[in-house]
């Protein structure tokens, strides 16, 4: 293309104009992006969830709903808060270093009190929801060296029962613990920061 | 009545160029001769296109996009909506015929190096229209809010949340509008399946058709009938598109739609292949299926995702990219070309040993779309068609649709024991087809091309 008799002046001009046209264009986009963020009432419908445990027997699970995501509150017996301990060299985050609990909950058995333990039942890779295959043995299926936990059957991730993820699995870090409290020693309050010193 | 007809067609030919256009691309359009039945695929991918529109259209007039209602009002449009379930039938089906159709699209394309120059472009537009399809079938199986249409969004959402570097999270919530797959979700994946995908599909192959008709079609010769025009400055090679081939591609309609018909009338759920049973009960959100599987035309990607695990990523991907580096550098000539693949080279190692197996999982089955596009670049034989190429790509290609339907068949199997192994050797495979294929394409022995087609 030749340059010949080009008024560059005008040439100039329509560049500039070309280029605040397309910033006029970025903005104007912002507001149709934005739309599609979570609404204030997706935001505001997180409240939290009282959950009577009282009923709860020893080695069973319950499981509620909080923002829309299963919660589990599994009551574990001694010999499975025993079992812990003997896993801690085939999980992948033995110490949940990297993986998402409330700091009081970031303990060996990864709840405020060992028996009960709360957990987001969805699986940290794909968001599936993991089965509970709680029975130590081949009772759940999952081969006699099994020490009881949880079974991802999408991708086959495999968690204990303190929700650590096993080694060379996909999902990459233990289940989360969502924020909970003890209202009374039967009454759980999941979506609820513990407080300091408190249970 | 002749006259007042010619009158009419002249009106409107001063307005609009009508003659022109019906001449351009159909009365004077000139395609080679030589077409097989390979080349039906392409007419049949538009008309499962006008069926999908067409159905969507009347099930949109009784269905609701509200996850209270979903459910409801799709068994609504089965049992009490007058011929609903056709409708219903017409769709679904449709959509596994789509891939079918486009799958065998594809393969012809590969098999007579249609994506050669000077269509490259041509395939890459037929890229954009594979992955809009793919975004059109995914997002329209959300719609009946069956259990299988909640946790399959639910993965495949997740999917996103593995960008690292705190976007995905963000990204993810972006796609969802809300923390969770929730009726936010449902309702915009509506919005897109019904109008601003299926509207940028139309788009995409209006353009590809323009596309066709500017470079011209290729042929089971791979031969340019352009080069060779006879003294009225036709191809010799070509014959008009209208009557010839609009005669041949209507044969080819009627056989489809006796196919068609038969699986809407007689098995429309095709033993779960094209109708899963887990989405027969509606979604419950604190209740995963026993087994999250995709339908069957998303299940080789599946399964590229599943095998990745972290040992995959240590004792498979690893080597690979170390050998895949070797060999180029070995291969390429230009100095500056082996340090470029020494650097990406290493740049992919360290960042295989950073990045966790998910984000791996998740570039490999965007690769096992994506690579189809690099095949253009990638395939450097002197001859464009598979009846003068050699035994080498031949074996490769016999191989990758092999290897393309075992791994489509892991991706509905438990991810456990020997498939997890098996899926990770079909990875591999899948990966080498085309990583290999500059070098496989250089060594084969290839068979002189004729000067015209042949019968």
């Amino acid at each position: 293309m030749s340059n010949d008799g080009v008024n560059r002046t005008r040439r100039q001009l329509i560049g500039v104009t070309a280029g605040l046209g397309a910033i006029g264009t970025g903005f104007a986009a912002v507001p149709f992006v934005l739309s599609m963020t979570p609404s204030a009432r997706a935001r505001a419908a997180g409240a939290p969830v009282e959950v009577d445990i009282s009923k709860l027997a020893e080695g069973q699970m319950l499981t509620v709903e909080w923002r829309g995501k299963p919660v589990w509150i599994v009551s574990r017996t001694p010999e499975m808060i025993d079992s812990l301990k003997n896993l801690d060299a085939i999980v992948a985050d033995p110490d949940s270093a990297k993986s998402i609990q409330p700091d009081y909950a970031k303990n060996a058995s990864r709840a405020i009190k060992d028996k009960y333990l709360v957990l987001v039942g969805i699986c940290t890779h794909l968001g599936c929801s993991p089965l509970a295959k709680l029975q130590a043995g081949a009772a759940s299926g999952m081969g006699d060296d099994w020490l009881g936990g949880f079974f991802c059957p999408c991708h086959g991730s495999k968690f204990d029962l303190a929700g650590r993820v096993y080694k060379n699995v996909p999902a990459p870090t233990n289940l989360d613990v969502p924020p909970y409290s003890y209202v009374s020693d039967t009454r759980l309050m999941i979506g609820v920061d513990q407080k300091e010193g408190a249970a | 009545m002749q006259k007042v007809f010619d009158a009419m067609l002249g009106w409107v030919d001063a307005r609009f160029p009508l003659i022109k256009t019906w001449e351009e691309h159909l009365s004077k359009y000139y395609a080679p001769k030589n077409f097989n039945f390979w080349y039906y695929f392409g007419s049949l991918a538009l008309l499962v296109l006008v069926i999908q529109i067409v159905s969507g259209i009347f099930l949109t007039m009784h269905y609701k996009p509200d996850t209270q209602l979903a459910f409801a009002s799709v068994e609504y449009i089965m049992r009490d909506v007058p011929w609903g379930w056709l409708m219903r039938y017409l769709h679904s089906t449709g959509a596994s015929f789509f891939f079918i159709t486009v799958y065998l699209h594809m393969l012809r394309g590969i098999m007579y190096g249609s994506y050669r120059g000077p269509r490259e472009l041509l395939w890459l537009i037929g890229m954009a229209i594979f992955i809009a399809l793919m975004a059109e079938a995914f997002m329209g199986y959300l719609l009946p809010w069956g259990n299988m249409s909640y946790w399959g969004a639910q993965v495949i959402i997740s999917l996103f949340s593995a960008i690292p570097f705190g976007i995905g999270d963000i990204l993810s919530e972006w796609i969802r509008g809300d923390f969770v797959v929730s009726d936010a979700t449902l309702n915009r994946f509506f919005a897109f399946h019904v109008i601003a995908v299926p509207l940028a599909l139309c788009g995409l192959v209006f353009v590809h058709i323009v596309a066709l008709h500017k470079v011209g079609s290729n042929n089971p010769d791979g031969i340019e009938i352009k080069k060779n025009k006879g003294p009225d400055g036709l191809p010799v090679d070509g014959i008009p598109f209208h009557p010839y081939y609009t005669v041949k591609d209507i044969v080819g309609v009627a056989g489809f739609l006796i196919i068609f018909a038969a699986v809407i009338f007689f098995a429309p759920e095709l033993g779960g292949w094209f109708l899963e049973h887990d989405n027969f009960t509606p979604a419950n959100i604190l209740q995963t299926p026993p087994e999250i599987v995709p339908l069957w035309y998303f299940t080789p990607y599946y399964s590229l995702l599943r095998a990745t695990t972290e040992e995959m990523v240590t004792k498979g991907l690893l080597p690979l990219t170390i050998v895949m580096t070797i060999l180029t550098v070995i291969s390429v000539r230009n100095v500056l070309a082996k340090m470029a693949a020494v650097g990406i080279g290493s740049v992919v190692v360290v960042c295989l040993f950073i990045f966790e197996a998910k984000l791996w999982g998740v570039i490999l089955m965007g690769l096992g779309v994506g690579l189809f596009a690099f095949l253009p670049w990638l395939d450097m034989s002197p001859v464009k068609s598979i009846r003068y190429k050699g035994w080498m790509f031949k074996t490769a290609l016999i191989i990758f649709c092999i290897d393309f339907l075992v791994l489509g068949w892991l991706g509905t199997q438990p991810a456990s024991g020997p498939n997890v192994i098996l899926a990770q050797i079909g990875t591999i495979l899948y990966l080498l087809f085309f990583f290999l294929m500059p070098w496989y394409t250089t060594f084969d022995k290839t068979k002189p091309v004729p000067e015209r087609v042949t019968q």
